[in-house]
Parts: C-alpha cells; structure tokens; sequence
C-alpha cells in the first residue's frame, strides 16, 4: 500500500519535469501577451506625443509609426511655449512634498500616541480611525466644500493639505510598525531621564525611518494624482496642480491637444523614475493594507 | 506649572493624539454631522437654510435621473468586483507558481497603470475608445471586419470603455494584495494535497481558495466602496459630468451636479446620505456573510 504510493509519487515527479517546459512556456506566453495589451495604452500616449493634435482629432489615438508626421514639436512646445504647465508642475510638485512631510510626521506622532501608551478613550479613539478608513470621502465633500467656504480658505493649498493631515491609513501602518518597537526603549529613555517628547522625537523617530518610506512613496503617490478635492477648491488657474491643469486643456474643440497629449506623457515620468528606483517600496506601500488581513 | 502638567505621562499620550482628535471632529464628524442636518434643508451656499423635513429625500424616490445614477453606479461596482477579484486571483495564482519566468518583471509592469492619475489614464482611455475608425478600438476590431462603434454613445460599450480602463489601473494592484496573501499560506499544505493525489484546481479549491479569504474580504471591501463612489473615471471618459442620455452618471456624479454645478446643496446632501447608507448596507451584509462563513470552518 505505502510502496504503492511512492511508485505513483515517483511517476508523478517524472512525468511533472516533463511537463515543465511546456508549462513554462505557455504561462510565459500568456504573461507576455497580458503585459503587452497592459503596456499599449502607454505606448498609444508616447507615439502621439510626437504627433501633430489635429492628426489626432482627425485619425484617433491609434499605433500608426508614422515618420513623416512625427516630429519632437510637441516637445519644443512642452519646455519653450507660452503655456501654464510647468507651473501646475511645480504647484503639483510642491503640494505633493508639502503634504506628505506633514501628513508623515502628524499621523507618526499620533500612532505613537496609540501604541505607547494606554489611556482612557484609547480604543474608542483607535475605532474613530478605523471608521475614517471605512467611509468613502465623496460623501463628505459638500459639507466639507462649504466649511472651507465659511472658514475662508477657497482657493488656498491648506484646504486641500488639512483635512488629510492625519491619515487613517498612515495612522494604522505606522501603529503596527510600532508594534514590533520593544517597549524597553521608552523605559530606559525615562530612566535616563528624557522628556516624554524627548523619548518620541530623539529615541523612537530615528527607529521609525525604514517605515516612513512606503507611507512617503503611498501618500505622495496619492497626493500627485488628487483631483476632485483640488478641482473643487482651486479657483486660480496660476494655483492649479497637474491633474487639474491637464484636465482644463481637454476641451471639446480639442486645440490644446498638442500640449495635453505630450503634457500627460510628461506626467507620468517622475513616477516611472521613483518607481523604477524604490520599487520595493512602492509595492510595500500599496500592500500595506492588506497584510493585515 | 503647565508644563509640568504637559508633559506628565498621564497627559503626554492626549497631546500626542490631539491633531488626530481635531482632524477628526473639524473634517469628519461636523461635515458628516451637517451632512445629516443639510439633508433635511432647502440650501445654497452662503444662503440661510429652510427646514424642509423628508422633503429631499421623498424628491429622491421619485428622480429618474437619480434612479439611473444608483443604477449605473450598481452595475459598474458587480461589474468591477466580477471582473476584478477572480481575474486578479487567478492571475497572482500563476505568477506565484515556481514555474514562472521573470516574475519580478511581469508584477511590476502589471502594477505599473496604477501609478498614472485617473486624468492621464481618462484622457488615454477617452481617445482610444473615440469614435472614428482610426482610433484604436475601432482600428482594432477593423482587422476583424466589424463597422466602428461609436462606443461613448451606447450604454454598453460605454460601460465597457468604463470597465476597461477600471480593470487597466486596478488589475495589477489586486494581484499584488493577492501575492501578499499568498505568501501566507504554507507551502506543506499544498504538498500534503500532492500525496494525497490532489489535482491542480482541487488544491486551488480547497486550500487556496479558503485562505486568501481575508486578502479576498479586504479587497471586496475596497472594490465595494470604490465601485459605489466612483465619478473621476466617468468624468474622464465623457469630458465632463454630461454623458448622452446619463449613460456614465453615477450617484457621486449626480452628488456633484446638484450640489456644486446647481448649488442645491440640501438636496445634494440628501444624495450623499443615500449613499452612505448604500454603501455602509452592502459592507455589513457582504461582512456578516464572510463571518458566518468563518463559523463554519
């Protein structure tokens, strides 16, 4: 009966090696293909950035390489023209650094608060975090458009970085982290006589530092691609931020398509660039979530 | 004095949870309370409010145009969540296998729409689904001899054009949370099914299937509220918060029009509330199932 089972197991490994090239190859086949149709709207976007928009408006987004209407124009008009778009690029560029250096460093201090120490109204403050999570923002954004109209602050990037400035999301993550902190170090900080602050901002932070970059790489890339809130509250089109100011050149007559189509391809770059280099952390970031299970 | 009281073990933890405490209040538990308040008002901005009982609410009922949007929202959210949990699943499934080439590179190329902005990827999927038989849908499905479509003008093909660019940005994300979900379950489970003459599907029933429930619980979630919310990607696809017909309106979108373009804020909030409930409903019914489950196990 045992040796009956082996004999099979054995049968079964020989014939799995045989079967192995195969299945290599067909899972590489389809992986392929998958990847490809994924990649051609990339594509699709960087072959017309070197067309001419009215070839786009008359013909469509489409895969034609066609040399003799490609040409680098669109480029020149990119990084020379008479256009807003490195202005919404630095707006972008600066909020995005802004808001992620606050939003890090609040919601670490307040995860901090939730994981060193035990105090009255703990928990039902960490459930108020954990009910943030669950709500979907759109549903707050009429009181909160005319609360930002009665606090006076239409128009300004503090009512775009306030109401995210301590992030349920970043919050939790952070709390874990902590979690795997051994307590000692905060007791051999009192021992020494540090502050309560002290022990937080010269003994705990520094430790803190490998978590910070997935909530970096996780925040910003939500910070460089927020519209709607943005889009609500910026009126001024000299305060716009990338995707809004993309957003405005999608006119319906389509004579801003030269700048859009080369403006979105240019977008998406710095991110491509970040993500080639800290992609570790940029998986972390976005799965940051789920471990918990 | 109030230093010593500041910085005392007792209070130190409230100072450090403060800014969490005022966010939440002032940016959470005001605007959702005058959501509930506004709901039950006749209001513009900067404009007193008028009592208006379940005036807003009863308008709703009968609102076809309000009806259509929770419709389509509906749809797109069963649409994303049956598209986008088996496939992603499967998916991660077969990169996780020990047979596959270059898993490193296919994970990251799949994850990689995801860091576009819904904008970018809007205006890419906009043109790519236009009209003309140039345009890259219609070129494609040309070489098969079918007539161009005119896809943002018929309420199937928009929802596909919708579902397309929905699965393009999200698709290598989902397998991302299931890989990590993956990791988890130990690799003797599956030996031991091997011994036991377990074929390939009968493992992936029966072992891989009922551990990735939380991954799987947490990304229903998830689809779920980012199903019901959805409004940028509609607003892409039809350059504006105008579809034909109100074939790409969705209850966040009609939330916008009436609270913002028409400055119909109580009725606006009446919509808000209707989701919330919507949404808040689906979770808690969706959560109870997978926790029955559990019982069972």
């Amino acid at each position: 009966m045992k040796k009956d089972a082996t004999l099979k197991m054995n049968e079964g490994s020989a014939m799995r090696v045989r079967k192995d090239i195969p299945l290599k190859i067909l899972l590489f086949v389809l992986f392929t293909v998958l990847c490809g149709i994924i990649l051609v709207p990339f594509y699709a976007i960087a072959l017309a950035s070197f067309k001419p928009g009215e070839e786009l408006i008359r013909y469509g987004l489409n895969l034609k390489f066609d040399l003799s209407v490609m040409s680098f124009d669109n480029y020149a008009y990119l990084f020379t023209g008479d256009h807003s778009y490195f202005v919404w690029f630095f707006n972008s560029l600066l909020l995005t650094v802004v808001q992620v250096a606050l939003t890090l460093i609040v919601s670490a201090t307040v995860a901090y608060g939730f994981s060193a120490y035990e105090f009255k109204g703990k928990n039902f403050l960490f459930i108020c975090v954990l009910l943030i999570m669950m709500v979907p923002f759109e549903i707050l954004l009429l009181p909160l458009y005319t609360l930002i109209f009665n606090l006076k602050l239409m128009n300004t990037y503090s009512a775009i970085i306030l109401p995210g400035i301590a992030s349920a999301a970043t919050i939790f993550f952070f709390r874990q982290y902590l979690s795997g902190i051994p307590k000692e170090i905060i007791a051999a900080g009192r021992v020494d006589g540090a502050s309560e602050y002290g022990i937080y901002w010269r003994l705990i932070l520094p430790i803190m530092k490998p978590s910070f970059a997935a909530m970096a790489i996780l925040n910003g890339m939500n910070s460089w691609n927020n519209f709607l809130w943005p889009f609500m509250v910026l009126s001024d089109e000299r305060k716009y931020t990338l995707p809004i100011g993309l957003k405005t050149l999608l006119t319906p007559y389509g004579n801003n398509y030269d700048l859009l189509i080369v403006g979105s391809f240019f977008s998406i770059v710095p991110i491509f660039i970040l993500f080639v280099a800290f992609q570790k952390y940029f998986i972390d970031g976005m799965t940051a979530g789920a471990v918990k299970g | 004095m109030i230093k010593r009281f500041l910085y005392s073990q007792k209070v130190a933890p409230y100072v450090f949870v403060l800014p969490f405490i005022l966010v939440f209040l002032i940016f959470w538990v005001y605007p959702l309370g005058s959501s509930f308040t506004m709901s039950f008002q006749k209001l513009s901005l900067g404009q007193e409010a008028e009592w208006v009982g379940l005036d807003n609410y009863t308008k709703l009922l009968g609102d076809t145009i309000f009806l259509k949007a929770v419709m389509n929202s509906a749809v797109y959210m069963l649409c994303t969540l049956l598209i986008l949990i088996p496939l992603p699943m499967l998916l991660a499934v077969l990169i996780n296998n020990k047979f596959m080439w270059g898993r490193e590179f296919f994970k990251s190329s799949l994850f990689f729409p995801a860091l576009t902005s819904v904008v970018v990827a809007g205006t890419i999927f906009r043109l790519m689904f236009g009209e003309m038989d140039g345009s890259l849908i219609n070129s494609f499905l040309g070489l098969f001899g079918i007539e161009p479509v005119k896809f943002l003008k018929g309420q199937v093909t928009g929802f596909i054009a919708l579902l397309a660019l929905a699965t393009w940005r999200w698709l290598g994300v989902n397998i991302l949370y299931f890989l990590s979900g993956l990791k988890s379950i130990p690799e003797d489970y599956y030996e031991a099914a091997s011994i036991d003459g377990a074929s390939a599907w009968q493992k992936f029933r029966m072992i891989t299937m009922p551990l990735l429930k939380p991954t799987t619980i947490y990304v229903l979630t998830i689809s779920i509220y980012a199903g019901l919310a959805m409004f940028i990607e509609s607003l892409m696809i039809w350059n504006g918060n105008n579809s034909p017909k109100n074939i790409g309106l969705t209850i966040v979108g009609y939330l916008y029009r009436q609270g913002i373009e028409k400055s119909n804020l109580g009725y606006a909030a009446a919509v808000g509330i209707v989701l919330l409930v919507l949404a808040m409903t689906i979770n808690m019914i969706q959560l109870a199932f997978s926790g029955l489950f559990k019982k069972e196990d």
